[in-house]
């Protein structure tokens, strides 16, 4: 598997941007907004972390940074994983946008946005893709009751 | 092919027309032309030709396909909602139904997860068992994606060839699961039950047929003229290109790179079981194809292989936290009863914490992202599936090619609309 070295290696320099963890096998930093980008930079230019997997967000209502963002990323060359995660508040979830270094960062960011709300600074098409245009709403935030149905056609009983 | 787009509002033009008053779900991106004279058609979202619930709005110069904004969620279900409301063990049926042509592999991996998080390690029978179908789950997924890419471009003899094959395949997992496509087989900490008498040897006997039947497709499909002029060199993706797009699986094992889960960060028995990585050379449509043929073989080896391997003894954990007592206690004895209730109403308890299990799925990479706060319910499931990622980037293979090659492309990518739009 992947030499020990490495982890250790990754787990000091990202220490750089938040307190890193070891849990379950995958490196995991607690970062912030401002940092992440700077965290994924270092991931990709010197960890060789060339695919973004993952971009999601789970939703904590009671704490006031209600959102935490979460990113995997996998490196093909050394067979690790590592999850950034970062919190945002509700009235300004707001992080970087991974585009320029990702292209695959579109279309999960699209979902993320459609789900939970969370703007995705720098990035321009944030679209829904899951959902349809003019729904009301992010389904997956905690207050957002499963019930609620927005039909786009009247239903005809 | 498709219905025209009003070039100034984007739409298409029956939902401006006057008196309708369904605004349209979708909003391209391609509202203004990059050519003189380029035309805007809209495909699908329902469409013969096209896998799945799909749209695509092309940008056309003539037959050259020149921009795409590809467009899912269609078949969006509430998965990940749902889940939230569901014990760790009812949702398995859910999960079935993510990627339906091999759900053996989503029970798996989903469990695998849970059972993570739990601490749990499952029993060697298991393992193998698992392991074996999840092969068989691969087999007949690919025998769905190149039988039905196949058929796209009039090779009716080949689909049925194989189609045929994976019919046994699917009574025979009837035969252990009661069902055909979505099984619901796997339980956290074991399996829903033992192998039936004789199963295994009826598995060699469709192995067989297998091989005969995929050794008449390789004749009749491999050097055939028509299937390679529309295959070599078309949809091609490069290396860079398809990691920078977040392709796993075949599409970046066609590229030349050999990065596969099963060797690389090895789960379930896979590190003791002997087998190839296939790779292709261009990343073309003539080399997913290929590559799934040769994977399907690789599988084949595996699934004899552990079929020597497989050992007697329990398919259940010993732990009352997910598994449920025999029944018989359940009816006699009241701490039995007791764990019975609770794990129906309460669910299993899961500790609290989140973890990122990934499996090699037929498509790619299938990762399952759970939050649990404790209890039997999750706080979240989060799905990162294979198909969604892949339409996030399969503009890079259908621009620049013929409009008659977003068929054959769009095949060879073998998006799953369950897990896409989930």
């Amino acid at each position: 598997m992947h030499a020990p070295s490495m982890i250790d290696r990754l787990q000091a320099e990202l220490a750089t941007f938040g307190a890193v963890v070891v849990s379950h096998g995958t490196v995991v930093c607690h970062t912030e907004p401002p940092q992440l980008l700077g965290a994924v930079t270092l991931l990709q230019s010197q960890f060789a972390f060339d695919v973004f997997l993952d971009v999601t967000a789970v939703d904590w209502p009671n704490d006031a940074l209600r959102f935490e963002v979460v990113h995997h990323f996998y490196s093909t060359t050394n067979k690790i994983r590592v999850r950034l995660k970062s919190r945002v508040p509700e009235a300004a979830p707001i992080v970087p946008t991974l585009r320029p270094l990702y292209g695959s960062a579109a279309y999960m960011e699209r979902e993320c946005h459609d789900m939970y709300g969370i703007q995705f600074d720098g990035n321009d098409d944030l679209r829904a893709i899951l959902l349809y245009e003019g729904f009301v709403g992010h389904p997956l935030r905690k207050d957002y009751p499963k019930q609620l149905e927005q039909p786009l056609v009247p239903y005809r009983f | 092919m498709g219905i025209a787009i009003n070039p100034l509002s984007g739409l298409p033009s029956s939902a401006s027309a006057p008196g309708s008053k369904i605004p349209n779900p979708i909003r391209t991106s391609l509202t203004d032309h990059e050519r003189e004279g380029s035309v805007i058609v809209n495909i699908g979202p329902s469409h013969p030709a096209t896998h799945g619930t799909v749209q695509i709005v092309a940008e056309l110069d003539g037959e050259r396909v020149l921009r795409t904004d590809v467009h899912c969620g269609y078949l969006h279900r509430g998965f990940e909602k749902e889940c939230e409301d569901h014990t760790w063990h009812n949702l398995i049926p859910y999960v079935d139904r993510l990627n339906y042509c091999s759900a053996l592999i989503n029970d798996f991996a989903y469990c695998d997860a849970v059972e993570q998080l739990m601490g749990i390690e499952i029993t060697p029978r298991t393992r193998y068992l698992r392991t074996l179908l999840s092969e068989y789950s691969r087999l007949c997924d690919h025998l769905t994606c190149v039988a039905a890419s196949m058929m796209e471009l009039g090779a009716m003899t080949a689909f049925l060839y194989m189609v045929m094959v994976r019919d046994y395949m699917y009574e025979h997992l009837a035969a252990l699961t009661g069902a055909r496509v979505t099984y619901s087989y796997g339980r956290i900490g074991g399996l829903a039950d033992d192998l039936p008498l004789g199963w295994l040897t009826r598995l060699e006997e469709i192995l067989r047929q297998y091989e005969d039947f995929i050794g008449r497709v390789h004749g009749l499909i491999d050097r055939n003229r028509i299937f390679i002029d529309r295959m070599r060199g078309v949809g091609v993706i490069s290396t860079a290109d398809a990691l920078n797009w977040g392709f796993t699986g075949p599409i970046l094992r066609s590229t030349g790179l050999p990065i596969d889960l099963r060797k690389d960060t090895p789960y379930l028995a896979y590190s003791e079981l002997d087998f190839q990585v296939p790779v292709g050379i261009n990343g073309d449509n003539y080399d997913r194809y290929y590559v799934r043929m040769r994977e399907m073989d690789e599988s084949v080896h595996m699934m004899r292989q552990l079929m020597d391997m497989l050992p007697a003894g329990p398919i259940n954990v010993d732990d009352r936290r997910c598994i449920f007592p025999p029944k018989t206690l359940v009816y006699n004895e009241i701490e039995s009863l007791i764990n019975h209730f609770k794990l129906v109403m309460e669910g299993p308890s899961v500790p609290p914490g989140d973890i990122y299990v990934a499996h090699e799925a037929p498509n790619g990479e299938l990762g399952f992202y759970i939050v649990s706060v404790g209890g039997g319910v999750p706080h979240k499931v989060h799905v990162r599936s294979p198909s969604f990622v892949h339409m996030g980037g399969v503009h890079k293979m259908l621009n620049g090619y013929q409009l008659a090659d977003v068929i054959t492309t769009f095949g060879s990518v073998n998006m799953i609309g369950g897990e896409c739009d989930r």
